[in-house]
């Protein structure tokens, strides 16, 4: 029993170099992921952003058919490298609704001017805190919310152009 | 040239390490007196040839020699000489560099200064140290390289990041790191006497400096990186437990453990396997953290250039040297005669509470710091922070704190227990004063029994000098009296902070007075400055208190290489206590966010820090000078 | 400490264009409420600068966070709801006092069992009294 004892730190640190090699070989994601998936969206109503394009309500994000939800910002870097992406996908007829975080409206009509303009809606997020409410950790990121008005999907970081079939096939599946 | 000449010192001295491992190997088990005598001159070498290697590291960075690839990455050919010296070690490869050179300089010191040592314990012992030695010589030379060479050169460099670029860079990496690397001494003496299974006394008294160095410099280190960070990052804490700062903070508890048992194993030949271990488990915390640090397995850890390949390469110079200490352990310490038990009321008895309390707090940090990876391989992303550390570890390290006023006033190998609490009266007293006194303004649970105990350990820690001729008292009593002082001015500290911090937030205009603590501080102005390689945005702030002014200047600094900004706190240091100023954005409309705090005796915890390390330092001396006179009477004899 | 913020300074062109929400760095008008807020606060940890809590980072999102604390507070909600409200949205990642769980309890019992091993093996290096 005593000679056994003896091993014990050996067998501990055994138990900690595995724990220590499975971070290392398995990096755990950095990105923080929305706990909304498979939620229902919460309940909010954001005023317009820019003017001729009307604000975003979480009613209208329930209307039967699927849609994504894009936040981003006319500071964002990332957000000007994922537009065209955006433009394909609304080209290929999904419905794209958009949060804007801490802008302006003269900043988001030149940043549409300059990059196009893939949204039915904008609301305005002055303070992040319908972005609180998704659960979302930054810009841009994106949301497939089904009919029904559940999140289906999250997209952290810009949409790159490999990620435009796995996104229309996640908004297929939510019909 | 240099970076040649680098290289090729790196090279010597990997091959010195070699040979020292291969002749202390054969001095022992063939029994060659000849041989093993040699080991001393080639570890010292070997030392030397680590620091001529990392000094000329430093001189391609003072040079800004932008055809070495690791100066452009992280050098400007703009910055200040402080910042080109110490941004030798701001980086992975620099640090490493750095580490190893501590390295052999702590074998060439082992070398040279240590003679109480039978011979084949120190020779086995220098070969554990070259072992170690060359498992990380090999980790520069195959993935780390310091001195490659950048073609075509770079016009100039990418610039030091501006968080590191303050003096704190230059004093905070080398203490901690010869701090951490110091304990490799006492690894080796442990793995030395494990091959030799010469463990007793004679072995615990000749360790017991080298433990002592390695503690002060930790202590230093962790102390100035905590004072670092306060200043730096503008929010007024001091302590987050950041993985980092874990990493730092176990192989000191460790450390610190051992240092106490390695005194049970000096004076009384007990506690023999388990000093073994702490030895072995304290550098083993070294080099976890160095891992924790440079892998970027955990979250927030080092912005250092983080690749899985060279994590891969540590982790198997880890799973090496601890796994095989722990199998040496297993495998020889049945075979090391017991040491002797003792009775549980007596100053031994203390030293094990202290010993047994201190390792739970190391193994919940140590837990608490790797569970979000345990969580992680579940698929769950979990935080574990201050509430945790403070619930699980803070409690614990309250009761140490008892344990620690009382310890020293218990006698070596039995004690009465009615005469201990006569002794503890007055201990006891100042903490029930303090306690009762301490209800009325309430500071709630933890900072009010954190403000009890130091009031109960400040008395104690003094009452050992108590009816004793001061002048005959030896110095290592004092070096204990100093460092267990520092432990309660330093924890009064913590406490006040925790408990009696005012917080200002405001937005003012200039000439716009704002409250805190028992300042008005007004903005008077706002102006822009040119520093040597940034631009800043300088508040200029008046804070009056009674009738006198003092001007405080933090700034918003901004730089260009690379491009980022930083806000640089202006601290006003008073007798009892901080004003911490901040400087924030602008709101557009004319105002300035200002951020002030009055910490009420929040230097105490540095102030302690620095009493601790002074009181290791006595300690150190005093024995070192026992040492040398019981040496100088048995030549006589 | 420092190494946490390393990661973390942003270039200063990618921020937003407008101020931060007013709670974001200013105090409730309430003392007693103003610290339970803080209090909260320094168990949250930010998205952006991981290695933070809200209180002491300088991410805007962290200053949009604080923001929400303070008006939930001031609004008379109870810091225990703010914070499985932000739970439900970010899951355990967002609290630094890890919610005891199937996966977490044996976290919160190791310093118990670490303190019952201890003493166990503490006892075999004393000797009875003999007298």
């Amino acid at each position: 029993m005593k000679r056994f004892a003896l091993w014990a730190p050996l067998a501990i640190f055994a138990l900690l170099f595995a724990v220590v090699a499975s971070g290392l070989f398995r990096p755990a994601e950095k990105v923080v992921r929305s706990a909304m998936v498979g939620k229902p969206i919460p309940d909010f109503a954001l005023p317009a952003m820019v003017p001729g394009k009307p604000g975003l309500t979480s009613a209208s994000l329930r209307q039967g058919q699927p849609r994504l939800l894009n936040v981003f910002a006319s500071w964002c870097i990332p957000c000007i490298a994922e537009a065209p992406q955006l433009m394909r996908l609304k080209a290929m007829g999904i419905p794209i609704d958009a949060i804007a975080i801490r802008d302006t409206a003269p900043a988001i009509a030149g940043f549409l001017r300059r990059n196009g303009d893939p949204y039915a809606r904008i609301g305005s997020d002055r303070a992040s805190q319908v972005q609180l409410a998704l659960g979302s950790s930054g810009v841009p990121e994106t949301f497939v919310v089904d009919g029904r008005g559940i999140v289906v999907k999250q997209i952290i970081g810009d949409i790159r152009p490999e990620n435009i079939a796995e996104i229309a096939q996640a908004v297929k599946d939510a019909r | 040239m240099i970076a040649e000449a680098g290289l090729a010192a790196l090279w010597f001295a990997s091959a010195l390490a070699a040979l020292q491992l291969v002749m202390a190997a054969i001095g022992i088990a063939r029994g060659r007196h000849d041989v093993a005598a040699a080991v001393r001159p080639v570890a010292i070498v070997q030392g030397l040839l680590a620091l001529l290697a990392m000094a000329l590291l430093i001189a391609l960075f003072l040079n800004s020699d932008m055809s070495v690839k690791l100066v452009v990455e992280n050098s400007h050919s703009a910055k200040p000489w402080l910042y080109k010296f110490a941004g030798a070690w701001g980086n992975h490869e620099g640090s490493m560099l750095l580490w190893v050179a501590i390295l052999g300089l702590a074998g060439g010191a082992v070398a040279i200064f240590e003679r109480s040592l039978p011979e084949r314990t120190l020779t086995s012992t220098l070969g554990a140290q070259a072992a170690i030695a060359l498992g990380f010589y090999a980790f520069l030379l195959f993935s780390s390289n310091p001195f490659a060479r950048l073609n075509p050169a770079a016009a100039d460099g990418l610039g030091l990041n501006p968080l590191l670029q303050d003096p704190g860079l230059a004093f905070h990496p080398p203490t901690l790191y010869t701090g951490y690397v110091g304990l490799s001494v006492a690894f080796s003496f442990a793995v030395g006497a494990l091959v030799t299974r010469d463990v007793g006394p004679a072995f615990a008294k000749a360790m017991r400096p080298w433990v002592l160095i390695a503690w002060i410099f930790l202590t230093l280190g962790i102390t100035a990186g905590s004072y670092w960070a306060y200043y730096e990052l503008g929010w007024g804490g001091w302590w987050f437990w950041d993985p980092v700062e874990n990493a730092s903070l176990m192989p000191w508890l460790a450390a610190t453990a051992l240092l106490h048992s390695v005194t049970v194993l000096a004076t009384r030949d007990g506690l023999r396997a388990w000093t073994i271990m702490l030895a072995v488990v304290a550098f083993s915390m070294s080099m976890i953290g160095t891992f924790l640090v440079r892998s970027g397995i955990l979250t927030s850890v080092h912005a250092f250039a983080v690749d899985p390949e060279r994590g891969a390469f540590i982790l198997a110079l880890l799973a090496l040297y601890i796994g095989g200490a722990l199998a040496l352990f297993a495998a020889r310490i049945g075979t090391v005669r017991a040491g002797t038990t003792f009775d549980p009321v007596s100053r031994e008895g203390g030293l094990v509470a202290n010993n047994l309390l201190l390792s739970v707090i190391l193994g919940i940090v140590l837990i608490g710091t790797l569970y979000p990876i345990v969580a992680a391989s579940f698929g769950v992303q979990l935080s574990v922070g201050p509430p945790f550390f403070n619930k699980a570890a803070g409690p614990i390290a309250l009761l140490l704190v008892a344990v620690m006023a009382v310890g020293p006033l218990l006698r070596w190998r039995r004690d009465d227990a009615k005469a201990v609490l006569r002794r503890v009266m007055l201990p006891i007293g100042a903490t029930l004063a303090a306690a009762i006194a301490l209800l009325f303004i309430w500071p709630g649970v933890l900072p009010w029994a954190g403000l009890s105990l130091s009031a109960g350990l400040a008395v104690a820690s003094v009452a050992p000098l108590w009816k004793r001729k001061l002048t005959r008292t030896p110095l290592f009593t004092y070096g204990m009296v100093v460092a267990h002082l520092g432990i309660a001015v330093s924890l009064a500290g913590m406490a006040s902070d925790s408990a009696f911090t005012k917080e200002t937030l405001v937005a003012v205009r200039a000439g716009e007075p704002a409250r805190i603590g028992p300042y008005t501080v007004t903005l008077d102005g706002i102006s822009p400055v040119i520093g040597e390689n940034w631009s800043a945005l300088e508040a200029r702030l008046t804070a009056t208190r009674g009738g006198s002014e003092t001007i405080l200047r933090p700034q918003l600094r901004f730089f260009a290489n690379p491009p980022t900004s930083t806000n640089e706190s202006a601290i006003l240091t008073a007798l009892d206590g901080q004003l911490y100023t901040v400087l924030g954005q602008p709101d557009g409309q004319g105002r300035w966010q200002l951020r002030l705090w009055w910490k009420p005796f929040v230097t105490l915890i540095w102030f302690g820090g620095v009493l601790i390390a002074l009181g290791g330092a006595l300690s150190l001396l005093g024995r070192v000078r026992r040492e040398r006179r019981a040496a100088m009477r048995s030549e006589w004899a | 400490m420092l190494a946490a913020l390393l990661l973390c300074i942003v270039p200063a062109a990618a921020q937003p264009v407008t101020p931060p929400a007013r709670y974001a760095n200013v105090q409730l008008a309430d003392p007693a409420k103003e610290q339970s807020a803080r209090a909260l606060m320094e168990t949250l940890r930010c998205l952006v600068c991981q290695g933070q809590s809200i209180a002491d980072s300088d991410a805007d999102m962290a200053a949009d966070m604080r923001a929400l604390v303070r008006e939930r507070i001031e609004r008379g909600e109870k810091p225990a709801s703010i914070r499985d409200w932000l739970i439900a949205r970010y899951g355990d990642y967002v609290t630094y006092d890890p919610p005891l769980s199937g996966l977490t309890w044996p976290l919160w019992l190791a310093p118990m069992l670490l303190l019952g091993i201890g003493g166990w093996i503490a006892r075999s290096s004393f000797r009875r009294r003999t007298r």
